[in-house]
């Protein structure tokens, strides 16, 4: 198929996929059969196109789209390259399973305006490849802002109050960040290299001294705030206030990993680590990720609400995509795109399964989980994979990128980068551990017995979380694909 | 053809006065409609030729009546005024036929045919301005689309728009006079009231009567600055904006303050610019200290507003701080960014107001609170209002980020850190009060003033949507719009050099 | 000092005229009632024609039609444009004048402080 298809057309259907299904949605609004057939079309045209770019990609090959000059300086292009294979994989693949799930989960809570629902989630995911697929900061900055306009109404679907105060926050910080400090440095590194165009080696070479360099990655680094980096994470957990579908794919997967993908590109692809590696840029990036990775495991152990749980939960994990690209040498960087992978499986396993209990047993609560998994296996046994993979442990797809963040830190004596992955992966387990064993290993308390209805809930929800489970268990056995995309993003 | 060719300056603006008079004979508003509509239609056709001669072979000198300049009036078209014409003359065109329906239901029956009249004579006076290389010449369109404005605005349905008009009246008038003191001065001095022969002749006189050129250039920039809405001279516009009936208010903002501003930029740069160094009069420092007053205060305004209408008019005072930063700039990049937000700015707002006026048309209402979940009733134009909005935050891919983007750089290659964190800044405080109508008019159940709202009919509906894809397509495609632009800021820097 | 008053004695033409000019401006700004802001504005007005035609007369010129017999002419060029703006400061106050008797009509005064009462009542 690779060779019917030009790899640039490839390209332009990947990203046309979402958005033409966007349009046709609204179409078929009186018939959600075929209106959630639209929305599994789109998803499986997308997969199909990303993985069949993966080849050429792994073979070396960096197919190029240039769509138009808007002015001088800035144009809208595309260039595949491995990081952005890898996201563009994990994210196309995931809203497939997604997919599945929100059909189950909407139609099972009768949420209301689906239609919307549905359109909004197909140009997110559109705007997420576009942003994959970005050849210069400016085509990756308009879909970055695209996404968090797509996924607003998604963030306000409840309507309730608590839904529009949180929408509030979550376009302010967002919005607000990239226009205050993301905007503005991508006008200065415009202004310094002649040029925005991601580049091996970083465009800004010996462009600026050191405290300049370091204005301009603590611009970047703040400013893109969908990557959570604190003090820009508030709007994570107000976010939560969306149904899980949106939780789940958005708000662990394609969001936030466009926020440390952003980062991790900037960082490898505008800068270059050798550049910032001489300016000695590595310390106080380490802090900054540490600190969220540490502050943000805290948190996560005080929280009673699940999902805020799992929100503080991402918001550690992401910075270790932070820390991978603070520790600035070729090793952490695989480690920190692996880590983009893995967390992705696992942080959506989670999401799928707390949304699970909230369908089938209407619990949100930690405290109220005991004795779970007796009656919700399946859930609870992912949920359980999930948060092994969080915790970093084999057989989890977790373990890899930890491992060589970790190898990385030592080999360059970041002893603080190891201090901090030690101590979070204790508080990971600290905040992730107690659930599982209550689930498993407590009585449920007998009062909900008699009004809970008990058992799974309905069979997309199950398969699609079952899969998820399995991906993060497969990516462990089976890390090819990852590592070689991975490996190759160093390499090229 | 061959005949009329020579001639279309001089048509660009004959044509809508007679249009005019005749619209003023009539008695019924219909006719008077498809005659308003015929006269807008062929203004950009005008235009449009005018600034594409201009592209091929350069300026356009017409005297009119056949006297030379420097004593006959002089029509003179180059690429700034050619582009400005073409804005003034589309932008009519596109939102002439949105006026047949929200003036029949604003206006009373009796006054329509009065209505086209004015408004024919306003685009009389607009196009005039632009295309006159007269100062004095320039007066007197610029009075002609003045006291037109004036009873456009007073026409208005609420009686506060009699004394919102009266207000303007009595500042642009102030404005009109500054002017005419500051070009008497100038006049003293050179003898000459055409614009290139007073170029020329500034320089010469400098030395000798610099007293009096700066205090013509003083009155003429602070004359021309109230025409324009600079703040603090701004206080007629939300006034005049919010009550005049919706139409007019979408025209006046696209056009008459762009038309001001083009006035401005053709003295500051063709004429004093060229004539003597401006640099050690504090000009542009006024102007930016100003613009970024505007910016800011402004758009903070906006954010308080209950109005609809009033929030759209504060929101212009801070978008025109926009252009005039550009100007304060005066740089390659600042230059072009004010220039192309004029354009920008005029496809914004026009999409705003007009959708506001369909809102209006259906809810009979601009109070924001009584359009909650109108976005339900009213998708289409919701949907180019939130378009249009996310144009004025200056999100990429539409027309806003385009300005800003040349903005900063223009302020960047200044190494004015602190004019970046106002635009930002200012960015930022224009995604609150943007946010807040979105998030009234979507997330909020429809208040009963909206329940029987629906798409306003295709003839008041197309406009509007045209005008919004207008401001994604020319964020994306800027060959039209950045381009001329740039070519105009080379003209207008490169004759300082 | 004396130096000075003797140049603006000289130049009593051009005193005049600021005067006016800030007279005008003066009511306009300072008085509430409608009609007198328009008779301010007309004064203000007529400052500007009068700042134009004064230097129109050349010393020692004459009538501007051509003779043999003279070699300096008064400038007929200021009375032209002052033509003009007077007809549009005509048009202005005609204007102002009607809006003022609208508001009349709608509110029931004239006055400024007045008229802001109403509005901010409503």
């Amino acid at each position: 198929m690779t060779s019917l298809i030009a790899p640039e057309s490839l390209i332009g259907i990947a990203i046309l996929a979402p958005f033409a299904g966007a349009l046709l949605i609204p179409a078929f609004r009186r018939h959600p059969n075929l209106r959630e057939a639209v929305t599994l079309a789109s998803a499986v045209v997308l997969c199909l196109s990303v993985a069949a770019l993966l080849p050429g990609v792994l073979a070396g090959a960096r197919p190029d789209l240039q769509v138009l000059d808007v002015v001088p300086g800035l144009s809208l292009a595309f260039k595949v390259e491995p990081l952005g294979m890898l996201f563009a994989l994990v994210a196309a693949s995931l809203w497939v399973v997604n997919s599945l799930y929100s059909i189950g989960y909407m139609r099972t809570n009768s949420e209301p305006r689906q239609t919307g629902f549905y359109v909004c989630f197909a140009v997110a995911l559109g705007s997420t490849i576009g942003l994959a697929f970005a050849r210069n900061l400016f085509t990756l900055f308009l879909f970055y802002e695209a996404l968090t306009i797509a996924t607003y109404p998604l963030v306000t679907h409840k309507l309730d109050h608590q839904a529009v105060r949180a929408g509030r926050l979550y376009l302010l910080l967002l919005l607000g960040s990239s226009l205050l400090l993301f905007l503005p440095a991508i006008v200065v590194t415009w202004m310094l290299a002649g040029t925005l165009d991601f580049t091996p080696g970083g465009i800004l070479g010996g462009k600026a001294d050191a405290p300049l360099l370091t204005l301009l990655l603590a611009l970047y680094i703040f400013g893109v705030g969908k990557a959570a980096v604190m003090p820009m994470h508030f709007w994570l957990p107000a976010a939560m206030v969306a149904p899980t579908p949106v939780s789940a794919l958005l708000h662990a997967v394609a969001v936030v990993k466009a926020g440390v993908f952003t980062i991790l590109k900037v960082v490898m692809l505008i800068f270059g680590i050798e550049t910032l590696s001489l300016a000695g840029q590595s310390l106080w990036l380490t802090v900054i990720a540490g600190t969220t990775i540490i502050v943000a495991s805290v948190i996560a152990l005080a929280q009673d609400n699940l999902k805020r749980r799992l929100a503080y939960s991402t918001i550690s994990q992401l910075s270790y995509v932070v820390l991978g690209a603070a520790i600035l040498t070729p090793i952490s960087l695989v480690g920190a795109a692996l880590h983009i992978a893995a967390h992705a499986v696992g942080k959506i396993t989670l999401f799928f399964a707390a949304g699970s209990i909230h369908t089938a047993a209407h619990l949100t609560q930690v405290s109220q989980l005991d004795g779970l998994g007796r009656r919700m296996p399946w859930t609870m046994g992912a949920f359980a994979i999930g948060a092994l993979a969080m915790i970093g442990v084999p057989p989890t797809a977790g373990f890899l990128g930890k491992w060589f963040i970790m190898t990385a830190a030592v080999q360059t004596s970041n002893w603080l980068a190891v201090a901090v992955i030690c101590t979070s992966t204790i508080l990971t387990a600290g905040y992730f551990l107690p659930i599982v064993y209550r689930a498993f290993f407590r009585a449920p308390p007998s009062a909900h017995d008699a009004r809970h209805v008990v058992g799974e809930a309905p069979w997309p929800i199950v398969l699609a979380l079952t899969v998820t489970a399995a991906a993060t268990l497969l990516l462990f056995i089976w890390p090819e694909i990852p590592f070689r995309l991975a490996t190759s993003m160093i390499g090229s | 053809m061959t005949a009329v060719w020579p001639h279309l300056p001089a048509l660009q603006v004959v044509i809508p006065l007679i249009g005019a008079l005749v619209a003023g004979l009539l008695r019924r508003g219909g006719v008077a409609f498809v005659l308003a509509t015929a006269v807008s239609w062929t203004m950009p056709l005008i235009a449009g030729a005018l600034l594409w001669q201009v592209l091929q072979t350069g300026p356009i000198s017409y005297h009119l009546g056949g006297w030379q300049p420097p004593w006959g009036i002089e029509y003179r078209i180059d690429v700034l005024n050619g582009f400005v014409l073409v804005l003034v003359s589309v932008i009519g065109a596109v939102i002439m036929p949105y006026a047949r329906l929200s003036l029949a239901f604003e206006i009373d029956e009796r006054n329509q045919a009065w209505t086209y009249c004015m408004y024919l004579l306003c685009l009389t006076g607009l196009l005039g301005i632009t295309v006159t290389g007269d100062a004095f010449n320039a007066f007197v369109f610029l009075e002609i689309s003045s006291l037109s404005t004036y009873v456009l605005i007073a026409l208005g349905r609420d009686r506060r728009a009699l004394l919102s008009a009266f207000q303007y009246l009595i500042m642009g008038t102030i404005g009109a006079t500054f002017y005419v003191i500051g070009i008497g001065l100038l006049y003293l001095v050179t003898g000459t009231l055409n614009m290139a022969d007073l170029a020329g002749r500034l320089g010469p006189a400098w030395p000798e009567h610099s007293r009096a050129i700066v205090a013509g250039a003083t009155f003429i920039v602070v004359g021309l600055g109230l025409k324009l809405a600079l703040f603090p001279l701004h206080f007629w516009l939300p006034g005049a904006y919010a009550y005049a009936p919706s139409w007019v208010t979408a025209f006046l903002s696209a056009t008459a303050t762009k038309v001001a501003i083009y006035l401005l930029v053709r003295f500051l740069f063709s004429i004093f610019g060229v004539a003597f160094d401006t640099s050690g009069l504090p000009i542009a420092a006024m102007i930016l200290g100003l613009s970024v007053a505007a910016m800011v205060i402004a758009s903070f305004i906006a954010v308080f507003e209950t109005d609809l209408k009033r929030m759209l008019a504060y929101s212009s005072v801070a978008q025109i701080g926009y252009i005039t930063l550009g100007i304060g700039l005066a740089n390659e990049a600042g230059l072009t960014g004010g220039l192309v937000h004029v354009v920008n700015h005029a496809l914004l707002k026009a999409t705003l107001f007009l959708a506001a006026g369909a809102f209006f048309y259906r809810a009979h209402t601009v109070q924001l609170q009584d359009l909650s979940g109108i976005g339900r009733r009213m998708p289409l134009t919701a949907a180019a209002f939130t378009i249009a909005g996310f144009g004025l935050v200056g999100t990429p891919g539409t027309v806003g980020f385009i300005s800003k983007w040349y903005l900063v750089i223009g302020a960047l290659d200044h190494s004015w850190w602190f004019v970046v964190v106002f635009i930002v800044v200012s960015s930022v405080i224009a995604l609150v009060y943007v946010g807040r109508v979105l998030e009234i008019v979507w997330l909020r159940a429809p208040s009963s003033q909206c329940a029987e709202a629906g798409d306003p009919p295709a003839s008041m509906l197309l406009p509007i949507l045209a005008l919004a894809a207008a401001t994604i397509y020319f964020g994306l495609e800027t060959e039209w719009t950045a381009r001329v632009v740039e070519t105009a800021t080379d003209m207008l820097l490169g004759r300082l050099r | 000092m004396t130096q000075m008053l003797f140049t603006l004695a000289e130049h009593y033409n051009y005193v005049i005229t600021i005067f006016l000019m800030m007279a005008g401006l003066y009511i306009v700004i300072a008085r509430g009632n409608l009609v007198k802001k328009l008779v301010g504005l007309s004064i203000f007005q007529t400052s500007v024609y009068l700042l134009y035609i004064e230097p129109g007369k050349i010393l020692g010129g004459t009538a501007p039609i051509i003779d043999p017999a003279f070699t300096v002419y008064s400038n007929p060029l200021p009375h032209v444009l002052i033509l003009t703006a007077i007809v549009v400061g005509v048009a202005t106050l005609a204007l102002g004048l009607a809006l003022a008797v609208r508001i009349n009509e709608s509110y029931g005064t004239i006055e400024e402080d007045e008229l802001l009462e109403v509005d901010r009542e409503t």
